[in-house]
């Protein structure tokens, strides 16, 4: 019966897709038919001590130094960490804050090298013999390779390649959907190294022990479903699926593709292992290779370099730390007058306030829009009709419309009640919008305050707490003092029975 | 006559039943609340720092539950804290005397500092280390901002620095469109009008 | 430089397209009250779209406020629903009046586009049938005898009946009009006769039911003009199937259950369907967004409430035709539906 009432809403048109809601844009895949190229190498390299969700790093090279690629430079600090290493020889030039790809416009402690053009490189042990080796040997080499997420949320993915015997994953998904407009990246790394994707993909299997295996691609890529089917069978790794999904944002979001393969939802506060499923994306999945064939630390990555205003577009190879102005420059794109440039899709990416950050692990993308193209919709923000268009097209179900107002008036228990955390800023709101409300900038809003008032809260108790402790720390040292002053004056008198007591018990 | 006699008696009865139910469940349902004093001491922002002309938080808060002093006090706390405890107390809020001033943290210049220990007596959350005769320190994460430490140095060897902002606690701003600009003046117009 | 959230790519979508899709979707229903009102549909449609603008644009000049917006569709949509739902022989000062409360108690009270609880064409629709119950329940007969003593496709003597009224042209109304079909039963039936029997003697025919030539408001006539312009809304997706699906088949399942029960007093359900404003009120009235639920879940039971108030008022109200009433009434509960309907959240209470 449920089954029933599902297609039936599927038809009726709830839920056409496998997931909720969902839009379709326009794709502007420039790129698709471009082959991955390798960027020239920039005389300075700029790497930030954090690249990943998590904690910072703390540099373990000093001014001067002489490093190799691959070598390791800084140390990952606590559990959700990834550590850095130098994606060229050269020297160790300088070592301070630098701006980085984030909205705040602020900076991160980087570490500046100066290549030198030789290309030593440091490499581990290469590993031919992955399939003997023990799942937790194989997670710790992930770890040391700094490898994170490359989809675009660079969660360190050590943590996710753990054999849990509480949480056992039945099924693998390999992403490559790759749902945003403009990027390829994914898309050229599936056509031109699909036996690398799918030897990570048996690496990954074999760590987590997974039975089934699921590669996941958009029907606007049959070139790479054909290439990868390929691949599949040339591994000997027939039981592996390759699932064609239909074209519809946001597919490539974690929970949503994990909702349209298996049908199941990852429960909210919740992880995919907690409902046996595993998801990485497909260049993840070739680091992993690098990393556990090879013994290669991540260092480099592809990136799409595209957009109406860069005159060369291509999908790039390019080294961490590489400025955006050099990579544009290198594709014929100097006057940056009236152009927007995005860190990543166009969907989900930031606005670069300024280019001379550097590509990062979660670069997917660097666009260049010219401004009317994009900002006509930034412009004015009119009464909401209340049409609905935006609960129709969110993926996990919201209300946007309303959770926007409460973030608009500062209501932001209201806005929590309305399940705000829940909010992926996928942005097929704002997308949809007919009067054009920046509908993910509210939530993002309501998030940051309801995160500092969580701060403050928190530091209130604790201090609350201190102080307390501290009035009684006090009471007590002056009942000490009243205590002593007393016992001063009782030993002047006669001694009293119980303190014959007491010394008759340490004498027992 | 009798239709009006009817009817007042028959209203009249249903008033009685329905002030007796009332008074039942008054008794039944009767919620016991947190006293006030820890409710709107549980709201301000536990700075310790004696702007609101008492001498910590707790005692504030006592004196604002009874009646004693005014719901606008709390400089740190700022509007939120002030319109949360007059929603609280069920009083018109007033506005701020005081604008809050940005996070503040204390340092001490250690060179300088003689190890008297009088800055780690007058901490009121025990974030000065130290021991006669030796360098004392803040532990950051502990200082409220307070400024009580500044005043009992006789070397004067205690700054007031700015918090550091941290990328990770960056915020993001309201959209920059006239609506939410709209709102946002409509509030503070509400706020200082009251 | 202002910091910019993602998105950064729109559909292209807007407020101004949304209201010119709604307008185009009623352009067979107003080629189809012009069509069989001749001149006056067409000066009474004229009066409120141009009132309608002219008063959004002096409210938001008194408001000090951006004119821009009164040409965004909206002003000129509320007209012309307004003016479809009124009878052909209203004098022009009571289309005028009806416009000026559209706009000012219906919208701009509330603080204009998207605030207001009440879809503004129909609460001055009510306002006007409160105050005006005479005129607002005198119906014109459309391309029939009565163009015999008024030629509803000569534009001067319709001019002079707008303007002056019947006196002028030494018309009586009862010569011109007709009970609609659904004041006949009602009538009828506080005379004791049954519904079976009152259709009878009404002549009452489906087929001119659904083309239009039957008496009634000016835009509510035609259920097949209706009709195609709800079906583009639906193919544009301007409106979802949600409120018009829910609230029209709850009328129908009530008036074929009750009709079922007891046919002398419960009208059939076809009957229901075609009479009066309910095809109108279902996919242009009660889909009005600003004034409807947000969510689909929302927006099914405010289609069966709106359902089940229709039908109600129009079985046992005092008033023949209750599909405002019902809608209007229901735009107060919205808020609460909304609060109460929403979706489940991804991830909350799924099945596992």
């Amino acid at each position: 019966m449920p089954a029933l009432l599902k297609n039936l809403s599927r038809k009726l048109g709830m839920m056409p897709f496998g997931f909720h809601g969902g839009v379709e844009v326009d794709q502007r895949k420039l790129t698709a038919s471009m082959a991955i190229e390798d960027c020239a190498l920039s005389p300075v390299l700029i790497l930030p001590m954090k690249q990943h969700i998590g904690e910072a790093c703390t540099p373990l090279v000093h001014v001067g130094d002489y490093v190799k690629r691959g070598q390791k430079i800084a140390r990952a600090e606590g559990y959700v960490a990834a550590p850095v290493h130098a994606s060229a020889s050269g020297k160790v030039v300088k070592i301070e804050e630098h701006r980085i790809a984030h909205p705040s416009g602020m900076g991160l402690p980087c570490i500046f090298i100066e290549p030198d053009g030789d290309d030593a490189s440091e490499t581990l042990e290469p590993w031919e013999d992955w399939a003997e080796r023990d799942p937790g040997e194989l997670r710790e080499r992930i770890r040391m390779c700094g490898l994170v997420g490359l989809g675009g949320a660079v969660f360190p993915t050590f943590i996710k390649l753990v054999r849990d015997q509480r949480h056992a994953v039945e099924t693998v998904i390999l992403n490559g959907i790759e749902c945003e407009p403009y990027l390829t990246t994914d898309h050229r790394l599936m056509l031109e190294h699909a036996d690398e994707i799918v030897a990570g993909l048996a690496i990954i299997r074999h760590m987590v022990g997974a039975r089934e295996a699921v590669i996941a691609i958009e029907d606007n890529k049959p070139d790479a479903v054909e290439t990868m089917r390929r691949a599949v069978v040339a591994a000997g790794l027939e039981d592996v699926r390759v699932t064609v999904m239909p074209t519809r944002y946001p597919q490539g979001s974690e929970k949503q593709l994990i909702q349209a393969i298996t049908g199941r939802e990852v429960p909210a506060g919740k992880l995919p292992v907690h409902i046996g499923v595993l998801c990485q994306n497909v260049g993840t999945a070739q680091a992993v290779f690098h990393a556990v064939r090879h013994g290669r630390p991540l260092t480099e990555r592809v990136v799409t370099v595209s957009g109406e205003a860069v005159p060369r577009p291509g999908n790039l190879r390019i080294p961490f730390g590489t400025p955006v102005r050099f990579v544009l420059a290198g594709r014929g794109l100097e006057d940056l007058n009236d152009i927007h440039i995005i860190h990543g899709g166009p969907m989900m990416g930031e606005r670069l306030r300024n280019i001379d950050v550097p590509v990062v692990k979660a670069t997917n993308g660097l666009l260049a829009v010219p401004e009317p193209q994009m900002s006509s919709m930034q412009s004015s923000e009119q009464p909401c009709i209340r049409c609905g268009h935006c609960s129709e097209v969110c993926p996990v179900m919201l209300v946007p419309n309303l959770l926007a107002d409460h973030c608009r008036n500062d209501e932001f228990t209201r806005a929590e009640q309305y399940q705000l955390f829940d909010c992926i800023e996928c942005g097929c709101c704002s997308y949809v919008c007919p009067s054009t409300i920046p509908l993910v900038h509210y939530f993002r809003y309501g998030k940051g305050q309801l995160a500092q008032i969580r701060r403050s809260e928190a530091f209130a108790e604790e201090s609350r707490l201190r102080s307390e402790a501290r009035e009684q720390r006090l009471e007590r040292e002056k009942q000490a003092k009243a205590a002593r002053r007393s016992r001063v004056r009782k030993t002047h008198a006669p001694a009293e029975p119980s303190d014959n007591n007491a010394t008759g018990k340490e004498e027992s | 006559m009798t239709q009006f006699v009817a009817a007042v008696s028959s209203l009249g009865a249903f008033a009685l039943v329905a002030g007796i139910i009332l008074a039942i469940a008054q008794k039944a349902f009767r919620v016991e609340g947190d006293p006030m004093v820890e409710k709107i001491d549980a709201l301000l922002p536990q700075t310790q720092c004696g702007q609101c002309g008492y001498p910590g938080c707790k005692p504030y808060a006592e004196a604002v539950a009874s009646g004693e002093a005014d719901v606008n006090h709390c400089v740190p706390g700022g509007e939120r804290t002030m319109l949360q405890i007059a929603d609280l107390m069920g009083v018109e809020p007033k506005s701020l005397e005081e604008e809050a001033a940005a996070p503040m943290l204390a340092f001490i210049r250690e060179d300088e500092c003689i190890g008297c220990t009088l800055c780690i007596k007058a901490c009121p959350v025990d974030a000065i280390v130290g021991a006669p005769k030796q360098y004392h320190t803040v532990i950051a994460d502990h200082c409220t901002g307070c400024t009580l430490c500044v005043e009992p140095c006789p070397v004067d060897c205690i700054d007031m620095l700015l918090k550091p902002e941290l990328i990770e606690h960056w915020a993001w701003p309201l959209p920059d469109t006239t609506r939410a600009r709209l709102g946002q003046e409509r509030r503070s117009q509400h706020a200082g009008a009251a | 430089m202002p910091i910019i959230s993602s998105p950064h790519i729109h559909n292209g979508d807007s407020i101004r397209l949304t209201m010119l899709t709604v307008i185009l979707a009623l352009l067979p229903a107003t080629a189809a009250a012009v069509y069989l009102f001749g001149w006056l549909a067409f000066l009474s449609i004229a009066t409120a779209v141009l009132s309608c603008v002219l008063t959004e644009i002096l409210c938001l000049r008194w408001m000090g406020r951006s004119t821009a917006s009164a040409l965004d569709g909206s002003a000129a949509l509320t007209g012309l629903l307004l003016a479809l739902t009124l009878p052909a022989s209203l004098p022009w000062w009571m289309v005028v009046l009806g416009s000026v409360f559209a706009i000012v108690l219906g919208k701009q009270v509330y603080g204009g586009l998207g605030y207001n609880l009440f879809n503004p064409a129909l609460s001055a629709r009510v306002i006007l049938l409160i105050s005006f119950p005479l005129n607002m329940t005198t119906w014109l007969v459309p391309m029939s005898a009565a163009s015999a003593a008024l030629d509803l496709y000569d534009f001067q003597l319709c001019l002079a009946f707008f303007l002056h009224g019947p006196q002028a042209l030494g018309l009586t109304l009862d010569a011109i009009t007709m009970a609609s079909p659904l004041g006949h039963v009602k009538t009828e039936w506080t005379r004791g006769v049954g519904v079976p029997e009152a259709l009878a003697a009404y002549h009452y025919s489906y087929l001119n039911a659904f083309l239009g030539s039957e008496a009634g408001s000016m835009g509510e006539t035609s259920a097949l003009a209706l009709l195609i312009g709800g079906i583009y809304l639906l193919a544009r997706h301007t409106i979802t199937w949600h409120i018009p699906f829910s609230y029209l088949a709850t009328v129908l399942l009530l008036a074929a259950v009750f009709n079922m029960l007891d046919p002398n007093h419960f009208a059939p359900p076809m009957f229901h369907l075609l009479a009066g404003g309910l095809i109108l009120c279902a996919f242009f009235m009660a889909t009005d967004p600003v004034s409807s639920p947000v969510t689909p879940a929302g927006q099914i039971v405010f289609g069966i409430g709106c359902g089940i108030l229709t039908w109600c008022i129009r079985s046992f109200g005092g008033y023949p035709e209750g599909a405002m009433f019902a809608v209007v009434l229901m735009n107060c509960a919205v808020p609460l539906i909304d609060h109460y309907c929403r979706p489940r959240v991804y991830g909350h209470g799924a099945d596992e």
